[in-house]
């Protein structure tokens, strides 16, 4: 009986810390309302009253989810700040809020957690590598793609067996347990041996070793493995498509109406592909950027 | 509750390969377990200190590591493993026979000094006073923890799924991302089967526990 009343305290205890934490939120869009033409406030007055833009601009900061072990797109560097081309489309569309670098916080959003933290509200957008497809749309939104990867091989350099997933029956293929590119090959590839390890990474050795014959995931993350080492080589065009788009709350459709007018304008004025040069484009051909698909 | 129902033969695929990872890495971890214990008490100091190196390093060493060790590290220096099921045998039953060990050895320590010394006393050798007199009676008081031992490794297979073994574990994070929208009832489903697994083996050690019982 104690430890209940214990716990109804505690939940208690966590609705008016909530009810404190929405008043926040809430106050201080109508007081912009108010206050509107403040010259200070400018940016939250471009965009309609209420909308999660106004709000964001308005407190002039962000909470943005990314990969931190993703080369190219989205990996943390001894400084603690992420680096790639997520990252930089993160900046792209928070400048477009009025919110400067100084102003965004980056949060970590592994595979298993994205869907979580948009629902919990943990995050208010997340750019990672994050596959648009229709069991995720059921729980979140996206805008985008803004690129389109798609599942690839790597083999030894000498490997001359293994020119494309033609090749691929009757060979062992190393990728992580639990992933996207497992479920495709089990699904596609039924004469493949598939090695699952929990990283990518940890499939190198093995590669390398002769113990598997080649590693399967997308062309992005095995074009960083190529990139770093010469005995490493992408092999054949991606066999699937991996549209990456920006997962966002369910149905906040006029955000996410929104960021696709914001990457439109930057494929246009060429923001999308100094982006692209700037990060995965020092290792990767600069691909034309994918239609934006308003579902 | 459907998605277990649904994908109950894929289940049982995983759960068969962790069923057979913990019954050989059993029988295994058994005997060396035994043996480690009786050098660990026998007259020969080198083989004495041998059993306590190896016991205390694998005891105090992270399952993990064990498998980075003989996957990614024993490679290095030329040792190449078949990758799979039988290396994870190999792990899981090097790392538990330690445990064995330390739960033979306590049930040979519960047995009185003057039981191995009057077996001396009769003329009967290392090999005969520890077998005909002192595991027999070590058995009794050995076999909870040997069970609380064997519930562990049954557990620990689950190590297994990020070293290319494919059991019940691995199995969970397959069906998670192919029913990506009931992932809680996936592992809820793991969960039942490594139930299935440990709690007999409890109920086990507690039927032999009342067998075996008796009031020294």
């Amino acid at each position: 009986m104690r430890s209940r009343r214990g716990a109804v305290a505690v939940i208690a205890a966590m609705t008016l810390a909530l009810t404190a934490c929405s008043s926040d939120t809430d106050e201080p869009a109508e007081e912009d309302a108010a206050a509107e033409g403040d010259a200070t406030e400018g940016a939250a007055a471009d965009f309609p009253e209420g909308s999660t833009m106004a709000e964001l601009a308005e407190a002039g900061s962000i909470t943005i989810g990314t990969k931190f072990d993703q080369p190219l797109f989205g990996l943390v560097g001894p400084d603690g700040v992420p680096q790639g081309f997520d990252v930089e489309i993160a900046k792209l569309i928070a400048a477009e809020l009025g919110i400067d670098e100084d102003g965004i916080e980056w949060v970590e959003t592994t595979s298993q957690v994205r869907e979580d933290f948009i629902e919990t509200g943990q995050v208010d957008f997340i750019v990672a590598t994050y596959t648009i497809n229709d069991d995720r749309k059921e729980r979140i939104s996206f805008a985008g793609p803004y690129y389109e990867a798609g599942q690839s091989i790597l083999t030894l350099a000498e490997n001359e067996d293994i020119e494309g997933p033609d090749d691929l029956a009757g060979t062992k293929v190393c990728t992580v347990s639990g992933s996207t590119p497992e479920k495709n090959l089990l699904e596609n590839f039924p004469d493949t041996e598939v090695v699952p390890f929990g990283t990518y990474a940890e499939c190198i050795d093995p590669l390398r070793n002769g113990q598997v014959d080649a590693v399967s995931t997308d062309n992005v993350i095995l074009a960083g493995f190529a990139a770093d080492n010469d005995d490493l080589e992408v092999r054949g065009e991606p066999f699937t498509e991996e549209p990456y788009g920006i997962g966002l709350a369910k149905d906040d459709t006029e955000f996410r109406d929104w960021i696709n007018d914001t990457l439109e304008a930057a494929y246009e004025d060429g923001r999308w592909t100094e982006a692209w040069e700037a990060t995965a484009g020092t290792v990767l051909p600069t691909p034309e950027p994918p239609a934006v698909d308003r579902y | 509750m459907d998605v277990i129902v649904d994908n109950l033969p894929t289940y049982l695929q995983g759960f068969a390969t962790t069923l057979r990872l913990t019954l050989y890495s059993g029988a295994l971890a058994l005997v060396a377990g035994v043996l480690l214990a009786a050098l660990r008490v026998s007259p020969l100091r080198p083989l004495r200190a041998l059993s306590a190196v190896y016991v205390e390093v694998l005891r105090n060493t992270p399952l993990t590591l064990v498998f980075f060790g003989l996957v990614f590290v024993a490679p290095r220096f030329g040792l190449i493993t078949p990758l799979g099921f039988w290396t994870a045998v190999i792990c899981l039953s090097a790392y538990t026979a330690a445990f064995v060990s330390e739960a033979v050895r306590s049930g040979i320590n519960s047995v009185g000094v003057g039981q191995a010394e009057a077996a001396r006393a009769i003329g009967l050798t290392f090999g005969q006073t520890l077998g005909e007199v002192v595991l027999p009676q070590a058995v009794r008081s050995v076999i909870p923890p040997l069970i609380n031992v064997f519930i562990a490794l049954a557990k620990n297979t689950s190590v297994a799924a990020g070293f290319a073994v494919v059991e019940l574990m691995a199995t969970g994070r397959r069906l998670g991302v192919a029913n990506a929208a009931d992932g809680l009832w996936v592992l809820v489903g793991v969960a039942v089967f490594y139930l299935l697994l440990t709690i007999p083996l409890g109920l086990v050690a507690g039927a032999v526990e009342r067998k075996v019982a008796f009031s020294r």
